[in-house]
């Protein structure tokens, strides 16, 4: 056993706080507090809460969302609210008039995101959102939800770079159907007017 | 000796040495001047030092409540409070505020009026205890002859009120915890003060003043002839260190207050103002029995330094205050609270057995040294104090350590 003196201990004890309390002074490494409203500490990608809806270019014209209802279905405490926006024919615009969502209510799940057809709906990284208005100031409408594509790719640049590529994709494969629609239609119409000319000669072979 | 209240030769009324004594002497010269009776203005120039001295202290509470956090959060690498005000400065004024703006709750079945004096009784002797004590060369409140006795009687009186607390708060924590503050404090109180006797031996008097002017000089030119530069002086000086700690209900030694096991003791039941009423006498008798210990161990307001004699002894006095009780916080940082029973045991078996020993050393001591051996006494009292020192810590090691642990992962 080794044979300290009586006593050495506590000094030990005491060169270790006054080391501690010295180096606090001067060793950033020490002082791992982030000092939050100050300074923020980053927040993972994995990180959700309350959902958001994303928009391309601007912000009432270019929502993602068509107003279909199904995330409003699927929510489990039904804390969506949809109406979809007609014009005065009653014809649809495929667009939402209201889209509320009740914070108080909402429980985080991420089910609307998931279900989500149109890439529209993503959770947030938001997390400061404590109100004194525990009504009106946790119903969320179009004016809050809604946030542009750059800022999901801030928030998570690996989905969003996804989507947005799958979405390019598809807008391609989208207008080069339409083209070949198009191009189908065109010949289409061809050959009926064709079709339609010899119909008519024949017809009047017939007559005459 | 004169050791009447107010020097007759004074230097100039605004020298830095009476700085402290400026508002007493103002307030006695308007008084003079526009023809007072003489009784009113010896009563009115005490109610000014009292209330100069109160005042510092009640500054200096606030101060070190601040200081505390901060030290505390700079040992556990924080920052601590630094929202009100510059760097936190405000804190005090806010924490008082919160305290005056709480609701006080006293129990239904408390002792109503005595519920309500003992906070008030627990502030006092703190103060009058603060009044005895030298400051500077011309700054002693109160003067008296019996300054050391006045100190230790007044300084009773916190078990007293402290037990008030534990009664009349008709509550089993409190009165439990005033139990044990009890039973520490008069535990301790024994060791302090056969301690402070040594030096009331060789300084042959009982006034604080005179015992702080007998330390006045330098050994070999350099070494302070305080009290603690005594092999008695050291081992008493110790004592007294630690014995102040549990008088003052510090860590390691505030289980009065441990709130882990018994919520706050006599506290307990306490809220707003009067709870602030007890951490401020908690405070004052801090510094009360930091002031004496400083007084009788480490010279007063004596400078440190031969030389230094240009600045004011109160500012000595002051800065070594400021370093005792920065030990304090030092200690309350790194030590956790010890139990009831290490706690009795050593008061009884390690405090008083060698407070015991510092009366013949210091005895030994003045004898030799007043017979001109004064190699002689470092001979004698050295060994004295060094050998039972060495058995008893190594038996308190022996019997109270904890076997030491074996981890059956963490060490291979």
């Amino acid at each position: 056993m080794k044979l300290r003196l009586p006593g050495a201990g506590l000094l030990e004890g005491l060169a270790v706080t006054g080391r501690n309390m010295v180096e606090s002074f001067y060793k950033k490494e020490r002082m791992t507090t982030v000092q939050y409203p100050e300074e923020r500490a980053p927040i993972s990608p994995n990180f959700r809460n309350f959902p958001f809806l994303v928009y391309d270019g601007d912000a009432k014209t270019g929502l993602r969302c068509t107003a279909c209802s199904i995330c409003e279905k699927e929510c489990p405490p039904q804390c969506i609210y949809i109406v979809l926006d007609r014009d005065e024919n009653g014809k649809s615009l495929k667009r939402p008039k209201v889209f509320d969502i009740d914070l108080s209510v909402c429980m985080n799940c991420g089910i609307c995101s998931e279900v989500c057809p149109f890439d529209s709906i993503y959770m947030d990284g938001e997390y400061e959102l404590s109100t004194d208005d525990r009504f009106g100031g946790l119903l969320f409408g179009l004016d809050r939800l809604a946030k542009s594509a750059e800022y999901h790719m801030k928030l998570r640049p690996e989905q969003a770079s996804e989507v947005m590529a799958r979405r390019k994709a598809d807008e391609e494969k989208k207008a080069a159907a339409a083209a070949a629609k198009a191009a189908k239609a065109k010949a289409d119409a061809e050959s009926k007017a064709k079709a339609a000319a010899e119909a008519k000669t024949e017809e009047k072979g017939e007559s005459a | 000796m004169n050791l009447s209240a107010i020097p007759s030769a004074t230097p100039s009324l605004f020298s830095p040495e009476l700085l402290p004594r400026l508002p007493q002497r103002l307030v006695e010269i308007i008084l003079q001047s526009i023809g007072a009776p003489e009784w009113l203005v010896s009563i009115a120039g005490f109610g000014v030092a009292a209330g100069t001295v109160v005042g510092v202290f009640a500054g200096a509470f606030a101060l070190l409540s601040l200081i505390e956090r901060k030290t505390l959060a700079r040992v556990q690498n924080r920052i601590g409070p630094n929202r009100a005000g510059w760097f936190g400065i405000l804190q005090p004024v806010a924490d008082g505020i919160k305290m005056l703006t709480k609701e006080d709750i006293v129990p239904a079945k408390a002792e109503k009026l005595l519920h309500l004096l003992a906070p008030i009784l627990i502030v006092l002797p703190s103060i009058l205890a603060l009044g005895v004590i030298p400051y500077g060369r011309e700054w002693t409140p109160v003067p008296l002859e019996l300054g050391l006795l006045f100190f230790f009687a007044v300084g009773s009186m916190t078990e007293l009120s402290i037990f008030i607390a534990g009664w009349a708060s008709g509550s089993k924590f409190p009165m439990l915890g005033a139990m044990r503050a009890i039973s520490q404090m008069v535990s301790y109180e024994l060791p302090l003060m056969i301690a402070g006797l040594g030096v009331i031996m060789v300084s042959g008097t009982l006034s604080l003043p005179r015992i702080v002017e007998l330390q006045s000089g330098f050994h070999l030119g350099f070494i302070p002839a305080w009290n603690i530069c005594t092999p008695w002086g050291l081992v008493a000086g110790l004592l007294f260190y630690i014995c102040s700690i549990a008088e003052a209900n510090r860590c390691p030694f505030d289980l009065p207050e441990g709130e882990s096991e018994i919520v706050a003791g006599h506290m307990t039941e306490y809220s707003g103002f009067k709870y602030a009423l007890f951490f401020m006498g908690e405070y004052l008798g801090l510094f009360a029995i930091s002031g004496l210990g400083i007084t009788l161990f480490l010279g007063g307001w004596q400078a440190p330094f031969p030389g230094l004699d240009f600045v004011p002894s109160w500012f000595w006095f002051f800065g070594k205050l400021a370093l005792v009780i920065f030990s304090f916080l030092w200690i309350r940082a790194t030590y956790p609270r010890v139990r009831i029973d290490q706690l009795m045991r050593f008061a009884w078996l390690c405090m008083i057995p060698m407070a015991l020993l510092t009366l013949p050393a210091a005895g030994i001591w003045t004898l030799l040294n007043r017979g001109g051996h004064g190699l002689l006494a470092w001979l004698v009292t050295v060994p004295l104090l060094l050998v039972p020192w060495v058995i008893i810590a190594v038996i308190f090691n022996r019997r109270l350590a904890p076997a030491t642990r074996t981890y059956r992962f963490a060490d291979s």
